[in-house]
Protein backbone atom coordinates (compact mmCIF):
# COMPACT_ATOMS: atom_id res chain seq x y z
CA UNK A 1 0.00 0.00 0.00
CA UNK A 2 1.51 3.25 -1.10
CA UNK A 3 1.69 6.22 1.23
CA UNK A 4 -1.15 8.67 1.22
CA UNK A 5 -0.87 12.39 0.69
CA UNK A 6 -3.27 15.29 1.02
CA UNK A 7 -4.78 16.45 -2.27
CA UNK A 8 -6.77 19.67 -2.83
CA UNK A 9 -8.44 20.77 -6.02
CA UNK A 10 -9.53 24.39 -5.85
CA UNK A 11 -11.26 26.54 -8.43
CA UNK A 12 -11.91 30.28 -7.98
CA UNK A 13 -15.56 29.64 -7.21
CA UNK A 14 -15.27 26.72 -4.83
CA UNK A 15 -13.13 23.92 -3.52
CA UNK A 16 -13.87 20.75 -5.49
CA UNK A 17 -11.96 18.12 -3.66
CA UNK A 18 -9.92 17.72 -0.51
CA UNK A 19 -8.96 14.16 0.38
CA UNK A 20 -6.18 11.67 0.95
CA UNK A 21 -4.91 10.06 -2.22
CA UNK A 22 -2.12 7.79 -3.36
CA UNK A 23 -1.31 9.53 -6.62
CA UNK A 24 -2.36 12.38 -8.87
CA UNK A 25 -1.71 12.58 -12.57
CA UNK A 26 -1.31 16.22 -13.57
CA UNK A 27 -1.43 17.66 -17.08
CA UNK A 28 1.60 19.92 -16.71
CA UNK A 29 2.54 22.56 -19.26
CA UNK A 30 5.64 20.56 -20.20
CA UNK A 31 3.93 17.18 -20.16
CA UNK A 32 1.93 14.92 -17.90
CA UNK A 33 3.40 14.03 -14.54
CA UNK A 34 2.36 11.88 -11.64
CA UNK A 35 2.75 13.09 -8.10
CA UNK A 36 2.88 10.70 -5.18
CA UNK A 37 3.63 11.17 -1.51
CA UNK A 38 7.06 12.69 -0.75
CA UNK A 39 7.44 14.10 -4.24
CA UNK A 40 10.07 16.82 -4.49
CA UNK A 41 8.56 20.32 -4.06
CA UNK A 42 7.49 21.55 -7.48
CA UNK A 43 5.29 24.16 -9.06
CA UNK A 44 4.06 23.73 -12.60
CA UNK A 45 1.52 25.48 -14.75
CA UNK A 46 -1.29 23.46 -16.25
CA UNK A 47 -2.35 22.96 -19.80
CA UNK A 48 -6.00 22.06 -20.44
CA UNK A 49 -6.29 18.36 -19.84
CA UNK A 50 -7.39 15.54 -17.68
CA UNK A 51 -6.44 15.38 -14.02
CA UNK A 52 -6.61 11.84 -12.64
CA UNK A 53 -6.82 11.32 -8.91
CA UNK A 54 -6.31 7.82 -7.52
CA UNK A 55 -6.88 6.97 -3.91
CA UNK A 56 -8.44 4.44 -1.58
CA UNK A 57 -11.87 5.65 -2.73
CA UNK A 58 -11.09 4.81 -6.33
CA UNK A 59 -10.25 6.95 -9.30
CA UNK A 60 -11.72 10.32 -10.17
CA UNK A 61 -11.06 12.33 -13.30
CA UNK A 62 -11.40 16.07 -13.66
CA UNK A 63 -11.20 18.25 -16.72
CA UNK A 64 -9.08 21.26 -15.80
CA UNK A 65 -8.09 24.36 -17.76
CA UNK A 66 -5.55 26.99 -16.79
CA UNK A 67 -3.91 27.44 -13.44
CA UNK A 68 -1.10 25.64 -11.68
CA UNK A 69 -0.24 22.75 -9.40
CA UNK A 70 1.83 23.02 -6.29
CA UNK A 71 3.44 19.84 -4.99
CA UNK A 72 4.92 20.16 -1.54
CA UNK A 73 5.82 18.17 1.51
CA UNK A 74 2.33 18.52 2.95
CA UNK A 75 0.58 17.39 -0.22
CA UNK A 76 -0.54 18.46 -3.65
CA UNK A 77 -2.69 21.45 -4.43
CA UNK A 78 -4.13 22.10 -7.87
CA UNK A 79 -5.53 25.55 -8.53
CA UNK A 80 -7.46 25.44 -11.77
CA UNK A 81 -9.33 28.33 -13.33
CA UNK A 82 -11.96 25.90 -14.42
CA UNK A 83 -12.37 22.38 -13.15
CA UNK A 84 -15.22 19.98 -13.82
CA UNK A 85 -15.64 16.38 -12.78
CA UNK A 86 -15.23 14.38 -15.99
CA UNK A 87 -18.23 12.23 -15.11
CA UNK A 88 -20.43 15.32 -14.89
CA UNK A 89 -19.26 16.97 -18.05
CA UNK A 90 -21.86 16.97 -20.78
CA UNK A 91 -21.41 17.31 -24.48
CA UNK A 92 -22.85 20.80 -24.25
CA UNK A 93 -20.31 21.99 -21.67
CA UNK A 94 -17.46 20.42 -23.60
CA UNK A 95 -18.56 21.94 -26.89
CA UNK A 96 -18.84 25.27 -25.18
CA UNK A 97 -15.23 24.99 -23.99
CA UNK A 98 -13.94 23.97 -27.42
CA UNK A 99 -15.86 26.74 -29.11
CA UNK A 100 -14.48 29.42 -26.80
CA UNK A 101 -10.96 28.10 -27.44
CA UNK A 102 -11.70 28.16 -31.14
CA UNK A 103 -12.99 31.73 -30.94
CA UNK A 104 -9.87 32.80 -29.05
CA UNK A 105 -7.75 31.16 -31.74
CA UNK A 106 -9.55 32.97 -34.54
CA UNK A 107 -9.30 36.24 -32.68
CA UNK A 108 -5.56 35.82 -32.19
CA UNK A 109 -5.25 34.83 -35.81
CA UNK A 110 -7.13 37.88 -36.98
CA UNK A 111 -5.01 40.15 -34.80
CA UNK A 112 -1.89 38.37 -36.08
CA UNK A 113 -0.54 38.41 -32.56
CA UNK A 114 2.50 36.17 -33.09
CA UNK A 115 3.02 34.01 -30.01
CA UNK A 116 -0.60 34.38 -29.01
CA UNK A 117 -1.67 32.55 -32.18
CA UNK A 118 0.51 29.56 -31.29
CA UNK A 119 -0.72 29.60 -27.71
CA UNK A 120 -4.33 29.69 -28.82
CA UNK A 121 -3.76 26.93 -31.37
CA UNK A 122 -2.18 24.78 -28.66
CA UNK A 123 -5.08 25.49 -26.35
CA UNK A 124 -7.53 24.45 -29.04
CA UNK A 125 -5.61 21.25 -29.75
CA UNK A 126 -5.53 20.46 -26.03
CA UNK A 127 -9.25 21.02 -25.83
CA UNK A 128 -9.93 18.72 -28.75
CA UNK A 129 -7.64 16.10 -27.20
CA UNK A 130 -9.62 16.16 -23.94
CA UNK A 131 -12.64 14.97 -25.88
CA UNK A 132 -10.82 11.78 -26.87
CA UNK A 133 -10.11 11.03 -23.19
CA UNK A 134 -13.63 11.46 -21.94
CA UNK A 135 -15.41 9.94 -24.90
CA UNK A 136 -16.95 13.05 -26.41
CA UNK A 137 -16.54 14.21 -29.95
CA UNK A 138 -15.59 17.84 -30.50
CA UNK A 139 -18.13 20.00 -32.33
CA UNK A 140 -17.79 20.73 -36.03
CA UNK A 141 -16.15 24.11 -36.27
CA UNK B 1 -54.68 69.72 11.72
CA UNK B 2 -55.12 66.77 9.37
CA UNK B 3 -58.54 65.17 9.25
CA UNK B 4 -59.21 61.68 10.59
CA UNK B 5 -59.41 60.29 7.08
CA UNK B 6 -56.04 61.79 6.12
CA UNK B 7 -54.42 60.26 9.16
CA UNK B 8 -55.91 56.89 8.43
CA UNK B 9 -54.62 57.01 4.86
CA UNK B 10 -51.15 57.93 6.02
CA UNK B 11 -51.05 55.10 8.52
CA UNK B 12 -52.09 52.69 5.76
CA UNK B 13 -49.41 53.94 3.38
CA UNK B 14 -46.66 53.77 6.02
CA UNK B 15 -47.81 50.25 6.83
CA UNK B 16 -47.43 49.13 3.24
CA UNK B 17 -44.02 50.80 3.07
CA UNK B 18 -43.03 48.84 6.14
CA UNK B 19 -44.16 45.64 4.48
CA UNK B 20 -41.98 46.40 1.48
CA UNK B 21 -38.87 47.25 3.48
CA UNK B 22 -39.42 44.17 5.63
CA UNK B 23 -39.62 42.00 2.53
CA UNK B 24 -36.50 43.63 1.07
CA UNK B 25 -34.66 43.01 4.31
CA UNK B 26 -35.53 39.36 4.22
CA UNK B 27 -34.55 39.02 0.59
CA UNK B 28 -31.24 40.74 1.36
CA UNK B 29 -30.67 38.37 4.28
CA UNK B 30 -31.16 35.34 2.04
CA UNK B 31 -28.92 36.79 -0.66
CA UNK B 32 -26.34 37.77 1.92
CA UNK B 33 -26.03 34.19 3.06
CA UNK B 34 -25.45 33.07 -0.50
CA UNK B 35 -22.98 35.86 -1.21
CA UNK B 36 -21.11 35.10 1.99
CA UNK B 37 -20.89 31.43 1.07
CA UNK B 38 -19.56 32.36 -2.35
CA UNK B 39 -17.00 34.72 -0.84
CA UNK B 40 -15.90 32.05 1.60
CA UNK B 41 -15.68 29.38 -1.10
CA UNK B 42 -13.50 31.66 -3.18
CA UNK B 43 -11.09 32.48 -0.39
CA UNK B 44 -8.86 29.35 -0.45
CA UNK B 45 -8.10 29.83 -4.14
CA UNK B 46 -7.22 33.50 -3.76
CA UNK B 47 -5.09 32.87 -0.69
CA UNK B 48 -3.07 30.05 -2.18
CA UNK B 49 -2.72 31.86 -5.46
CA UNK B 50 -1.34 34.92 -3.72
CA UNK B 51 1.04 32.87 -1.60
CA UNK B 52 2.55 31.20 -4.65
CA UNK B 53 2.65 34.44 -6.62
CA UNK B 54 4.30 36.26 -3.73
CA UNK B 55 6.94 33.54 -3.48
CA UNK B 56 7.62 33.71 -7.19
CA UNK B 57 7.65 37.47 -7.20
CA UNK B 58 10.14 37.54 -4.36
CA UNK B 59 12.57 35.29 -6.22
CA UNK B 60 12.20 36.83 -9.68
CA UNK B 61 11.21 40.39 -8.78
CA UNK B 62 14.70 41.82 -8.62
CA UNK B 63 15.81 40.78 -12.08
CA UNK B 64 15.55 43.00 -15.13
CA UNK B 65 13.53 40.44 -17.03
CA UNK B 66 10.66 40.58 -14.54
CA UNK B 67 7.32 40.98 -16.31
CA UNK B 68 5.92 44.47 -16.52
CA UNK B 69 2.83 43.41 -14.60
CA UNK B 70 5.12 42.91 -11.62
CA UNK B 71 7.77 45.57 -11.99
CA UNK B 72 5.48 48.24 -13.44
CA UNK B 73 6.21 50.52 -16.34
CA UNK B 74 8.73 52.51 -14.35
CA UNK B 75 6.33 55.39 -14.00
CA UNK B 76 3.19 56.18 -12.05
CA UNK B 77 2.02 59.07 -14.16
CA UNK B 78 -1.24 57.62 -15.44
CA UNK B 79 -3.44 56.04 -12.80
CA UNK B 80 -6.42 53.84 -13.48
CA UNK B 81 -9.07 53.60 -10.79
CA UNK B 82 -11.44 50.66 -11.07
CA UNK B 83 -14.43 51.62 -8.95
CA UNK B 84 -16.74 48.76 -8.06
CA UNK B 85 -20.21 49.59 -6.83
CA UNK B 86 -23.63 47.99 -6.92
CA UNK B 87 -26.21 47.87 -9.68
CA UNK B 88 -29.08 48.73 -7.37
CA UNK B 89 -29.67 51.36 -4.77
CA UNK B 90 -31.42 51.22 -1.39
CA UNK B 91 -28.38 49.87 0.34
CA UNK B 92 -27.52 52.65 2.77
CA UNK B 93 -24.07 54.16 2.52
CA UNK B 94 -22.64 51.29 0.52
CA UNK B 95 -22.08 53.12 -2.75
CA UNK B 96 -21.35 56.55 -1.32
CA UNK B 97 -18.58 55.21 0.89
CA UNK B 98 -16.75 53.72 -2.09
CA UNK B 99 -17.34 56.81 -4.19
CA UNK B 100 -16.10 59.00 -1.35
CA UNK B 101 -12.87 57.02 -1.10
CA UNK B 102 -12.41 57.20 -4.87
CA UNK B 103 -13.04 60.97 -4.82
CA UNK B 104 -10.41 61.52 -2.16
CA UNK B 105 -7.95 59.47 -4.23
CA UNK B 106 -8.71 61.39 -7.41
CA UNK B 107 -8.20 64.68 -5.62
CA UNK B 108 -4.88 63.48 -4.17
CA UNK B 109 -3.61 62.20 -7.50
CA UNK B 110 -4.64 65.33 -9.31
CA UNK B 111 -2.95 67.49 -6.72
CA UNK B 112 0.21 65.46 -7.34
CA UNK B 113 -0.08 66.21 -11.05
CA UNK B 114 -1.01 62.70 -12.17
CA UNK B 115 -3.41 61.76 -14.90
CA UNK B 116 -6.43 59.85 -13.66
CA UNK B 117 -8.63 57.47 -15.60
CA UNK B 118 -11.71 55.79 -14.20
CA UNK B 119 -13.28 52.47 -15.07
CA UNK B 120 -16.56 51.81 -13.31
CA UNK B 121 -18.16 48.50 -12.49
CA UNK B 122 -21.79 48.83 -11.44
CA UNK B 123 -24.31 51.49 -12.32
CA UNK B 124 -24.59 53.35 -9.03
CA UNK B 125 -20.98 54.43 -8.75
CA UNK B 126 -21.04 55.57 -12.33
CA UNK B 127 -24.01 57.82 -11.67
CA UNK B 128 -22.40 59.38 -8.63
CA UNK B 129 -18.99 59.95 -10.21
CA UNK B 130 -20.39 61.17 -13.49
CA UNK B 131 -21.25 64.56 -12.06
CA UNK B 132 -17.65 65.49 -11.32
CA UNK B 133 -15.46 63.24 -13.41
CA UNK B 134 -17.36 62.41 -16.60
CA UNK B 135 -14.30 63.40 -18.65
CA UNK B 136 -12.10 60.84 -16.85
CA UNK B 137 -14.25 57.82 -17.69
CA UNK B 138 -12.69 55.34 -20.04
CA UNK B 139 -15.13 52.50 -19.66
CA UNK B 140 -17.95 50.87 -17.79
CA UNK B 141 -18.74 47.26 -16.99
CA UNK B 142 -22.40 46.45 -16.68
CA UNK B 143 -23.24 43.56 -14.38
CA UNK B 144 -26.97 44.23 -14.08
CA UNK B 145 -27.80 41.19 -16.20
CA UNK B 146 -25.64 38.91 -14.09
CA UNK B 147 -27.64 36.75 -11.69
CA UNK B 148 -24.75 34.90 -10.12
CA UNK B 149 -21.26 36.30 -10.13
CA UNK B 150 -18.90 33.87 -11.78
CA UNK B 151 -15.19 33.83 -12.33
CA UNK B 152 -15.95 34.52 -16.01
CA UNK B 153 -17.21 38.00 -15.06
CA UNK B 154 -13.94 38.75 -13.31
CA UNK B 155 -12.00 37.39 -16.28
CA UNK B 156 -13.84 39.74 -18.62
CA UNK B 157 -12.97 42.75 -16.50
CA UNK B 158 -9.39 41.57 -16.11
CA UNK B 159 -9.05 41.08 -19.86
CA UNK B 160 -10.28 44.61 -20.45
CA UNK B 161 -7.88 46.05 -17.87
CA UNK B 162 -4.92 44.00 -19.15
CA UNK B 163 -5.57 44.97 -22.76
CA UNK B 164 -5.50 48.61 -21.74
CA UNK B 165 -2.30 48.03 -19.79
CA UNK B 166 -0.64 46.33 -22.77
CA UNK B 167 -1.74 49.22 -24.94
CA UNK B 168 0.06 51.54 -22.54
CA UNK B 169 -3.06 53.38 -21.44
CA UNK B 170 -2.05 53.49 -17.79
CA UNK B 171 0.82 52.71 -15.41
CA UNK B 172 -0.87 51.85 -12.14
CA UNK B 173 -4.27 50.29 -11.51
CA UNK B 174 -6.15 50.33 -8.23
CA UNK B 175 -9.47 48.70 -7.45
CA UNK B 176 -12.01 50.20 -5.07
CA UNK B 177 -14.49 47.98 -3.31
CA UNK B 178 -16.10 47.32 0.05
CA UNK B 179 -14.49 44.62 2.13
CA UNK B 180 -17.10 42.65 4.03
CA UNK B 181 -16.56 42.84 7.77
CA UNK B 182 -20.01 42.11 9.14
CA UNK B 183 -23.61 42.97 8.39
CA UNK B 184 -23.24 46.38 9.95
CA UNK B 185 -19.69 47.14 8.90
CA UNK B 186 -18.20 47.21 5.43
CA UNK B 187 -14.82 48.76 4.90
CA UNK B 188 -14.20 50.71 1.71
CA UNK B 189 -10.85 49.48 0.44
CA UNK B 190 -8.40 50.54 -2.24
CA UNK B 191 -6.12 47.80 -3.53
CA UNK B 192 -3.38 48.14 -6.09
CA UNK B 193 -3.52 45.35 -8.68
CA UNK B 194 -1.05 46.54 -11.33
CA UNK B 195 1.85 46.41 -10.77
CA UNK B 196 1.18 43.51 -8.46
CA UNK B 197 1.70 44.29 -4.80
CA UNK B 198 2.08 41.61 -2.16
CA UNK B 199 1.90 41.83 1.57
CA UNK B 200 4.95 40.77 3.53
CA UNK B 201 3.32 37.83 5.28
CA UNK B 202 2.77 36.03 1.99
CA UNK B 203 6.42 36.27 1.07
CA UNK B 204 7.63 35.02 4.42
CA UNK B 205 5.38 31.97 4.23
CA UNK B 206 6.44 31.08 0.70
CA UNK B 207 10.13 31.36 1.36
CA UNK B 208 10.29 28.34 3.63
CA UNK B 209 10.21 25.71 0.87
CA UNK B 210 12.37 25.66 -2.20
CA UNK B 211 10.31 24.63 -5.17
CA UNK B 212 11.34 23.31 -8.53
CA UNK B 213 9.61 25.15 -11.32
CA UNK B 214 8.34 23.69 -14.52
CA UNK B 215 8.70 25.42 -16.98
CA UNK B 216 11.03 28.04 -15.44
CA UNK B 217 10.11 30.66 -12.87
CA UNK B 218 9.78 33.52 -15.34
CA UNK B 219 7.45 31.59 -17.62
CA UNK B 220 5.25 30.58 -14.72
CA UNK B 221 5.20 34.11 -13.41
CA UNK B 222 4.28 35.48 -16.83
CA UNK B 223 1.46 32.95 -17.02
CA UNK B 224 0.18 33.51 -13.50
CA UNK B 225 0.32 37.30 -13.18
CA UNK B 226 -2.60 37.98 -15.55
CA UNK B 227 -4.56 35.26 -13.77
CA UNK B 228 -3.63 36.90 -10.50
CA UNK B 229 -5.28 40.12 -11.68
CA UNK B 230 -8.46 38.20 -12.48
CA UNK B 231 -8.31 36.45 -9.11
CA UNK B 232 -7.99 39.71 -7.23
CA UNK B 233 -10.83 41.26 -9.18
CA UNK B 234 -12.95 38.18 -8.55
CA UNK B 235 -12.44 38.23 -4.80
CA UNK B 236 -13.13 41.97 -4.77
CA UNK B 237 -16.38 41.37 -6.66
CA UNK B 238 -17.40 38.68 -4.19
CA UNK B 239 -16.56 40.83 -1.17
CA UNK B 240 -18.48 43.65 -2.75
CA UNK B 241 -21.53 41.50 -3.39
CA UNK B 242 -21.60 40.30 0.21
CA UNK B 243 -21.10 43.85 1.46
CA UNK B 244 -23.90 45.16 -0.71
CA UNK B 245 -26.39 42.67 0.68
CA UNK B 246 -25.17 43.31 4.20
CA UNK B 247 -25.54 47.06 3.77
CA UNK B 248 -28.96 46.66 2.23
CA UNK B 249 -30.06 44.38 5.02
CA UNK B 250 -29.13 46.83 7.76
CA UNK B 251 -30.52 49.79 5.79
CA UNK B 252 -33.83 48.00 5.34
CA UNK B 253 -33.84 46.93 8.97
CA UNK B 254 -33.53 50.59 9.96
CA UNK B 255 -36.24 51.59 7.51
CA UNK B 256 -38.59 48.95 8.90
CA UNK B 257 -37.98 50.15 12.43
CA UNK B 258 -38.49 53.77 11.46
CA UNK B 259 -41.75 52.90 9.75
CA UNK B 260 -42.86 51.13 12.92
CA UNK B 261 -42.08 54.21 15.03
CA UNK B 262 -43.93 56.39 12.56
CA UNK B 263 -46.99 54.15 12.66
CA UNK B 264 -47.03 54.30 16.46
CA UNK B 265 -46.84 58.11 16.42
CA UNK B 266 -49.51 58.46 13.76
CA UNK B 267 -51.79 56.03 15.59
CA UNK B 268 -51.51 58.07 18.80
CA UNK B 269 -52.29 61.23 16.84
CA UNK B 270 -55.22 59.50 15.18
CA UNK B 271 -56.66 58.33 18.50
CA UNK B 272 -56.27 61.78 20.06
CA UNK B 273 -58.08 63.53 17.26
CA UNK B 274 -60.82 60.90 17.29
CA UNK B 275 -61.19 61.53 21.03
CA UNK B 276 -61.35 65.26 20.39
CA UNK B 277 -64.09 64.84 17.80
CA UNK B 278 -66.15 62.70 20.19
CA UNK B 279 -65.71 65.19 23.03
CA UNK B 280 -66.76 68.00 20.74
CA UNK B 281 -69.89 66.19 19.71
CA UNK B 282 -70.79 65.43 23.33
CA UNK B 283 -70.37 69.10 24.29
CA UNK B 284 -72.65 70.10 21.47
CA UNK B 285 -75.35 67.62 22.51
CA UNK B 286 -75.13 68.60 26.18
CA UNK B 287 -75.17 72.31 25.53
CA UNK B 288 -78.06 71.85 23.12
CA UNK B 289 -80.00 69.96 25.82
CA UNK B 290 -79.24 72.61 28.43
CA UNK B 291 -80.46 75.38 26.18
CA UNK B 292 -83.93 73.87 26.05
Amino acid sequence: MADLMQFDLVSPERSLASLEVTQVQIPGADGDMTAMANHAPLITTLRPGLLTVSGPQGETKYVVTGGFAQIGAEGTTVLAERAVNAAEITEEVYHDMVRSAHAAHQQAHAANAGDAVDDAAKLLADMVAIGGHIGLTPPNL
Amino acid sequence: MPSLKDLKNRIESVKSTRKITKAMQMVAAAKLRRAQDAAEAGRPYAERFNTVLAGLAASVGGSDSAPRLLSGTGSDQVQLLVVMTSERGLCGGFNSSIVKLARVRVAELRAAGKTVKILTVGKKGREQLKRDYADLFIGHVDLSEVKRLGYANAQDIARDVLARFDAGEFDVATIFFNRFQSVISQIPTAQQIIPAAFDQTGEAAADTTLFDYEPDEEAILADLLPRGVATQIFSALLENAASEQGARMSAMDNATRNAGDMIDKLTIQYNRSRQAVITNELIEIISGAEAL
